[in-house]
């Protein structure tokens, strides 16, 4: 069942047995597990989540105040699903794919109303089909038939749906179509329109997931240089609050070079989506200078919104995702943030009385967690296009201790970890992730890929930026107790350019135009700069220079302003010569 | 409307009673005891024949003979522009001897979540006068930023202040003087009789409460109750902020109150608890009162909330302020150190943050070099309150010329830039200007974190020889 899907198709009518917050209890209800039904004389939407004998139990996906026992329940007898088709992208929609600006607008109110249903693709608007097809070719489920341009970035491609049979095409349309009307008919009597339906729990299929091999270049230095992530992989953010796991989701949603952004915002700020349906039509895709907003597809069940859709949330975002993955793209999923799903999950089943473990979530939070992780991937679609879909979720774990169920259960299957750290947040060393804890287990698969299109020595680059940051880390706990100035200086020294790799490497600085997006190479090129001061500043070392002559030159502080400098390029060559130089004349 | 006197069980706070119509979720209840006092309650689980009821005002008295009436509606404020002046309980009912509320409307204090597209994003700076808040964390209409406290410690005097002192600069010659000033919501949630005198006693002295609606909710008061308060004072903000316009801006304390009557009711209904026995849903109610902030589109007023809560044991990861962190925009961290050495206000900028000041402040809304200024001094504090454990160990001698300068700014920074007294309104170039003044303590290429045009603009070239001569501030 999908929000463009006629409500008449009832097969039971069932009525209210008990009332609690978002669940609600229906006798006489003939329905199976997790088909929407419709509650109450409002007609809320609501899902089956248990069935005892007479007895089945609803998730309720809106405010249920009023609703009292007797009234009816309306069985759809279909599974909760999502309209899939052109029109997601540049759209905004809550955790059950209502699009928020249709729902403004019918509810003439900025407060969100109940029992207001609004498709979650326009059903009356047209779009200009081109079809790839023709009549008398043979068609599968998954191929393409035909291009809609949806933006300006994005072509949409109409596919045979995955649970068509397919066969041959009989006749075919060329021209502007609303998205229920069919464009391509086979002979076996399908009809192929532009939209598809497609339960939200259940993954679209494809024909194998393969070993990503190429990173999802994300534009942030520390994550590019150190923790990278595959396209196609998997990825977790956790962190106490106020650490930056939005900042930086949000910097992924603007730079990341995948083709579509599924940003699902799950139980977090009202105002953080605000920012970004004001932010992103302004801001130019790095990859093509279109408005941003042209590859996004945005899902905001925020906090104060009811819990139920909290929960189907980040099914509908990565059924999304996946949708575009099978059109052969690049799609990068974010949810932000997965512990308030998990508590979702924990709150309804608490209401279930099931049995609880770990610290009150449900037995089977661990699954649920590894089955959305698992449906990220590098793959080969039905059709033979490949496609991705990375998964990048925050965690946010009470008292900002790791050791919880959401955070355990996540690390046990995401390959990245990017660890915030409080203290770092409060130096404001931002991003404030965590060098020592963080990892990434795609580098050396994407090593290769770094090599050829950045520098054949990026890995012992990035090697000697870790080792120095570890010889810092163990330096830094004599300091705490002798002193700085205790240290040999050849330790000193170490600690110096240890300070220029966190301050001007690591260190980035979302909210400055100049900064926010670093491309690899200037990741790169600001990573050598700050080695060409190393490899010198040893060297004078060993030759006898005093150490405060060698960090008191004046091209030093300037390692910091790389950064933020236009023509980074010319900068970088300057000050490599100036680090040199300087040195230089100091023996 | 049916009366029942069907109660089969008191237990806390919780009353069960058998009914013969369906009663709906939510739905408001009187409770008649048989000493003739009224009861008023909400229906929490609705079962086909027996509903449980949530009383808040106790359920002392009640017995099997007690009557209990449904209203057939949820619970209602009735709100009018008339609110501003008048002084309730934390049920709604006038305390002040004024005249009856005659309502506008009633609305449903279960306010319905804003549409996150109708929203509109928060970046008027508000000038609160307070140095740590406006040049570090700074305020903007339509924000959530609590203050973290202790018991003992004066996040009363502070929320006042800023209370008395917050305004939004206007541009030149626009409108009369009195739009950037803010109505004032005051929710009381079981604070002391002491305390709500000093507010008061505040709130008449500078004649504030005109432009106030007072909600209190007094320690000795049910528990129960404080489950409504806030709701009550935000769907009047609400009212007040989108229908009339107005710039309201919300203190609500104590929010732990608040949250100790929810784990209270959740004990009474034998539920399974989360974190510390607070409930499981605990995140989620407190996101249905703190989300209830913001700006709309094409809509004039504001709500500003400034919750204030007292950290159990002042622990930030106990679950009160760990969940609040986590939805509000911020936080203003009171410090109990800093309250021993005398700093007024005791603001500990390091763990404070305020999510929206990115937007708010810069060129054309603070000032140009804000951020660049909060962001070295942030960096220049947390380096010298660092180099404060090693200073105990090895002494000041031992450390470099850098590191001394260090430590004297953090000094500095405390005694001068944080310090003000509760009384002090700075500008906020005053502020910045004074920000500029500690940071040229420090040698200029220490400065990484600011623009190289504005260095050379603003860094004072003496100061760093001599030593910060940051008494006199001067005004623009
Ligand atoms: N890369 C960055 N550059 C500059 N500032 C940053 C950066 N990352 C985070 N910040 C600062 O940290 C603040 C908090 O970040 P953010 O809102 O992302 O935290 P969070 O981890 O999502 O917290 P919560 O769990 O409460 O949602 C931001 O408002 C911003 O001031
Ligand atoms: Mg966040």
């Amino acid at each position: 069942m999908s929000q463009a899907t006629e409500t008449e198709t009832t097969e039971g009518t069932g009525r209210i047995k008990s009332v609690s917050g978002p669940v609600v209890k229906a006798v006489d209800l003939d329905a199976r597990m997790n088909d929407v039904v419709y509650v109450g004389d409002e007609g809320l939407m609501g899902e089956v989540i248990e069935i005892e004998g007479d007895v089945t139990t609803i998730q309720v996906y809106e405010e249920t105040s009023g609703v009292a026992p007797q009234e009816p329940v309306e069985n759809t007898g279909e599974p909760l699903s999502v309209d899939l088709g052109p029109g997601m992208l540049d759209a905004i929609y809550d955790g059950v794919q209502r699009p928020l600006d249709v729902l403004e607008e019918k509810m003439d109110s900025a407060f969100l109303d109940r029992g207001v249903d609004a498709p979650g693709i326009d059903l009356e608007k047209e779009w200009e089909f081109t079809p790839e097809v023709e009549v008398g070719d043979s068609v599968e489920a998954g191929d393409i038939v035909g291009v809609v341009p949806e933006t300006v970035t994005i072509d949409h491609k109409v596919m045979v749906p995955p649970d068509y049979e397919g066969g041959v095409v009989e006749s075919v349309e060329e021209g502007a179509f609303t998205v229920d009307d069919a464009v391509v008919t086979l002979e076996n009597g399908e009809e192929i329109s532009m939209r598809q339906e497609w339960p939200v729990r259940e993954k679209r299929p494809t024909i194998e997931k393969r070993t990503p091999r190429e990173p999802l270049v994300s534009g942030q230095r520390i994550l590019d240089g150190l923790f990278p992530i595959a396209k196609g992989g998997t990825a977790a953010i956790p962190g106490p609050f106020g650490s930056g796991k939005t900042v930086t989701q949000h910097s992924l949603a603007k730079f990341a070079d995948a083709d579509i952004v599924v940003y699902v915002g799950c139980g977090e700020r009202g105002n953080e989506m605000t920012e970004v349906i004001e932010d992103f039509p302004e801001l130019e895709d790095p990859k093509n200078g279109n408005s941003l907003m042209a590859r996004t597809s945005l899902i905001a069940n925020t906090s104060n919104m009811p819990v139920a859709a909290r929960e189907s949330c980040v099914y509908t975002g990565i059924t999304i995702a996946e949708y575009y993955r099978d059109m052969g793209y690049d799609v990068a999923l974010m949810a932000d943030s997965t512990s308030r799903w998990a508590e979702a999950m924990r709150e309804i089943s608490s209401r279930l009385e099931e049995m609880p473990g770990e610290e009150g979530y449900p037995a089977y939070l661990a699954a649920r967690l590894a089955e959305f992780y698992e449906r990220a991937g590098y793959f080969e679609n039905l059709n033979g296009t490949e496609g991705s879909v990375s998964a990048i979720g925050a965690v946010s774990p009470p008292g900002g201790d790791f050791s919880e169920p959401v955070t355990q259960n996540t690390l046990r299957i995401v390959k990245t970890f990017w660890a915030l750290d409080a203290d770092l947040a409060e130096r404001r060393h931002f991003p404030a992730i965590n060098w020592n804890e963080s990892y990434s287990l795609y580098q050396d698969q994407l090593d290769p890929w770094f090599k050829e299109n950045v520098a054949e020595d990026w890995p012992e680059r990035r090697q000697w930026a870790v080792d120095t940051l570890d010889e810092e880390g163990e330096l830094q706990e004599i300091v705490q107790l002798v002193g700085k100035d205790a240290l040999p200086e050849d330790q000193q020294l170490i600690l110096e350019v240890a300070r220029y790799l966190r301050e001007g490497y690591l260190q980035q600085n979302a909210f400055i135009d100049v900064d926010m997006y670093c491309p690899p190479e200037k990741t790169y090129a600001i990573l050598t700069t700050i080695q060409t001061f190393n490899d010198e500043a040893f060297d004078a070392l060993d030759a006898g220079v005093p150490i405060e002559d060698i960090t008191d030159i004046d091209a030093a502080p300037k390692l910091n302003r790389i950064a933020t400098q236009e023509d980074w390029e010319a900068y970088v060559d300057e000050l490599k010569s100036d680090i040199t130089e300087q040195i230089r004349s100091l023996y | 409307m049916k009366e029942y006197q069907t109660i089969t069980e008191v237990s806390g706070p919780l009353v069960f009673a058998e009914v013969d119509e369906p009663i709906g979720y939510d739905e408001m209840v009187e409770i008649e005891t048989p000493s003739g006092e009224t009861k008023r309650g909400q229906v929490l689980e609705s079962e086909d024949g027996i509903v449980a009821i949530q009383v808040f005002e106790g359920t002392t008295g009640i017995d099997r003979n007690a009557s209990v009436r449904f209203l057939g509606e949820t619970l209602k404020m009735p709100v009018t522009e008339d609110l501003l002046g008048r002084v309730m309980d934390g049920s709604g009912n006038p305390i002040d001897g004024g005249p009856d509320i005659v309502p506008d409307e009633r609305r449903d204090i279960v306010g319905a979540a804003i549409n996150p597209y109708s929203r509109e994003y928060p970046e008027d700076f508000i000038q609160t006068g307070v140095s740590a808040i406006d040049g570090m964390n700074t305020l903007v209409r339509g924000q959530k930023l609590p203050i973290f406290s202790g018991s003992g410690l004066p996040h009363n005097d502070l929320a006042l202040q800023i209370a008395r002192q917050a305004t939004v600069p206007e541009e030149e010659g626009e409108g009369d003087d009195d739009e950037s000033e803010f109505a004032v919501i005051f929710g009381a949630m079981g604070i002391t009789q002491e305390e709500a005198n000093e507010f008061m006693d505040d709130f008449e002295r500078t004649g504030a409460l005109e432009r106030s609606v007072v909600f209190m909710n007094l320690a000795d008061d049910p528990a129960v109750e404080r489950t409504v308060t806030p709701r009550l004072a935000l769907t009047t903000a609400e009212y007040l902020a989108f229908d009339k316009g107005y710039h309201v801006l919300v203190v609500l304390t104590d929010m732990t109150n608040y949250c100790e009557a929810l784990r209270e009711i959740g004990a009474a209904r034998e539920e399974v608890p989360g974190r510390r026995g607070y409930p499981g849903y605990m995140y989620t109610d407190l996101a249905q009162l703190y989300e209830r902030a913001g700006r709309l589109k094409d809509r004039e007023g504001s709500v500003t909330q400034i919750p204030i809560l007292t950290m159990p044991g002042d622990d930030d990861t106990h679950p009160i302020p760990d969940l609040t962190g986590y939805i509000t925009e911020g936080q203003i961290m009171m410090d109990r150190p800093l309250h021993s050495q005398g700093i007024e206000p005791p603001v500990n900028v390091l763990p404070s943050l305020s999510r929206l000041m990115d937007d708010g402040i810069g060129e054309g809304l603070t000032r140009a070099d804000h951020a660049d200024v909060s962001d070295q001094m942030y960096a220049a504090y947390a380096e010298g309150e660092d180099l404060r454990d090693l200073v105990n160990i090895v002494g000041r001698e031992a450390l470099s010329e850098r590191d001394n300068k260090y430590l004297d700014f953090a000094d500095a920074f405390e005694e001068e830039f944080v310090e003000q007294g509760f009384d002090t309104n700075r500008t906020i170039d005053e502020t910045v200007e004074l920000g500029w003044d500690l940071l040229s303590t420090l040698p200029r290429t220490e400065l990484n974190r600011v623009d190289e045009d504005l260095i050379e603009e603003h860094y004072r070239e003496d100061a760093a020889a001599s030593d910060a001569e940051t008494e006199e501030v001067s005004a623009d």
